[in-house]
């Protein structure tokens, strides 16, 4: 099932107390993606998040990215998050939102709710398992590698500035490709690039959970940095081996179309969000180091 | 301590790797930046605190501080440790934090809730023994306190042995492998240097 970015708008309510005079928002709910309801043993009911499997068997990626780096990373890590977000939520009025939408309210302008980072995490991660496949990497095509060739001048140089990107995020986060349309009306975000021109791809640094998600952008594609020693070798790996240019394609259609259909219901929405102290690092020109 | 010296709670394997390869790697990088500048011949915590420039980094901290933040790291353990602190530190401890439980608790909190990468320190200022935790390569140098302890929570130095399991990664540090003496000894000097 394909990760698809939210285009709904968050309505005034009650869990967003403070929208502003003119906004026009709508509030759409999703189908709730993973959503699940058990009853356990005691009569208890819980409701929650199901933790995903990645789309191959975890052994599928050797010897690129082993059976044990899975069995860690989507079995304890990735799991804790999913489980860890799912006791946070339950009985709050977060409960039986999508994780999208989880994630969207908890940032809250970057003052993040308590459960942002498990939110965040639970959906990076599912969203990293589904930017890889077995026999991936290689390059491109269609509307993806036009689009590619025209925002960062030719594959080559993408490449070369997404792997720059990915070594020089300090500390842990993640290195992204997103599809930036320029929406200002957004409830509960910013956007950083008020300036840049509209539909174009750029690549983003965040640190720790944060995703562009929050700055309304699609991503499209992403690259976890948490490991320090060898990072280079991983980055040419996840490039060379991982990636999976067919999510990715089929991703960038789908934000072009929600671009095209925002442009459609209208210029009559406002869009004068004046933009917070908040400025993600935007990765655009030459890494200036290489730490680790 | 030599490399294997604090097994079992900490393996050689790790500190192979965490010393030899990522401490190294912060050095020689800062090493290359500074070279030919005027931060060139400096003494370490000159250049963090040159560098911290209030928040907006300039390129040679992170390596900087990381530099200072794992030598400090290693001299906060040694084989054979762990229990309590006595003397001047435990008054203190049990002074601010009203018993040296309470101060393991909170102690042991921050660098739990640290999100991501980043360091747990107990660190003195205005004559006050407090717990702080910072992201990434921060320190409370810049912050304007005496660092007199510190754990790294940054993955790299518990996955190996613990891999994601950081709660137990803490209780092991603070249970078998703190140094008091050298916690005392740095309180010693910070209160000197203040006064």
């Amino acid at each position: 099932m394909m990760m698809t970015t939210t285009s709904s708008l968050l309505s005034p309510c009650s869990l967003l107390p403070s929208q502003g005079p003119n906004r026009q928002t709508q509030w759409k709910r999703h189908e709730k993606r993973q959503f699940s309801r058990k009853v356990a043993v005691s009569g208890v009911v819980r409701a929650g998040f199901e933790l995903k499997p990645p789309p191959y068997p975890l052994d599928a990626l050797e010897p690129h990215m082993s059976r044990e780096t899975l069995d860690y990373h989507w079995g304890k890590h990735h799991k804790t998050y999913v489980e860890n977000l799912n006791k946070q939520i339950l009985g709050t009025d977060l409960d039986g939102l999508s994780l999208e939408e989880v994630v969207l309210l908890s940032y809250n302008r970057g003052n993040m709710l308590p459960v942002f980072n498990n939110a965040a995490q639970a959906w990076n991660h599912e969203f990293f398992w589904e930017s890889i496949q077995p026999g991936g990497g290689g390059k491109p095509s269609g509307d993806l590698l036009r689009l590619i060739e025209r925002d960062f001048g030719s594959f080559d140089d993408f490449v070369e500035r997404f792997k720059a990107a990915a070594s020089s995020n300090f500390g842990s986060g993640w290195t992204w490709l997103a599809y930036k349309a320029n929406r200002l009306d957004v409830a509960n975000a910013v956007n950083p690039l008020p300036k840049e021109e509209d539909k174009k791809l750029v690549i983003v640094k965040t640190p720790n959970a944060v995703n562009p998600l929050v700055w309304d952008y699609s991503v499209i594609l992403m690259l976890l940095c948490f490991a320090q020693n060898r990072r280079v070798e991983y980055i040419n790996t996840f490039m060379e081996k991982l990636v999976s240019w067919e999510t990715v394609s089929t991703r960038l259609e789908s934000a072009m179309a929600r671009a095209a259909q925002r442009e459609q219901e209208g210029s009559d929405t406002e869009d004068e969000e004046k933009p917070d102290e908040e400025e993600p690092e935007v990765y655009l020109d030459d890494a200036s180091e290489e730490v680790d | 301590y030599p490399l294997d010296a604090l097994e079992p709670h900490m393996s050689k394997q790790t500190l192979e790797f965490h010393w030899g390869k990522h401490h190294r790697a912060y050095v020689d990088n800062l090493k290359k930046q500074v070279l030919g500048s005027e931060l060139e011949g400096k003494p370490l915590e000159h250049i963090i605190q040159n560098t911290y420039n209030n928040g907006d980094l300039l390129p040679p901290f992170n390596n900087a501080a990381q530099a200072w933040n794992h030598e400090f790291f290693w001299e906060s353990m040694k084989p054979g440790g762990g229990g309590k602190p006595s003397g001047e530190l435990l008054a203190l401890l049990e002074r601010d934090f009203t018993s040296y439980e309470k101060f393991y608790d909170e102690f042991n909190a921050a660098a739990a809730t640290q999100f991501g990468a980043g360091w747990a320190w107990l660190a003195y200022a205005d004559n006050k023994l407090k717990v702080v935790k910072t992201p990434n390569a921060v320190n409370p140098l810049v912050l304007g306190s005496f660092p007199l302890l510190t754990i790294d929570v940054w993955e790299h130095a518990y996955y190996l042995d613990f891999q994601n399991r950081r709660p137990d990664y803490i209780k092991t540090f603070m249970n078998n492998l703190v140094s008091w003496e050298a916690v005392s000894s740095r309180l010693e000097a910070a209160k000197a240097a203040s006064s």
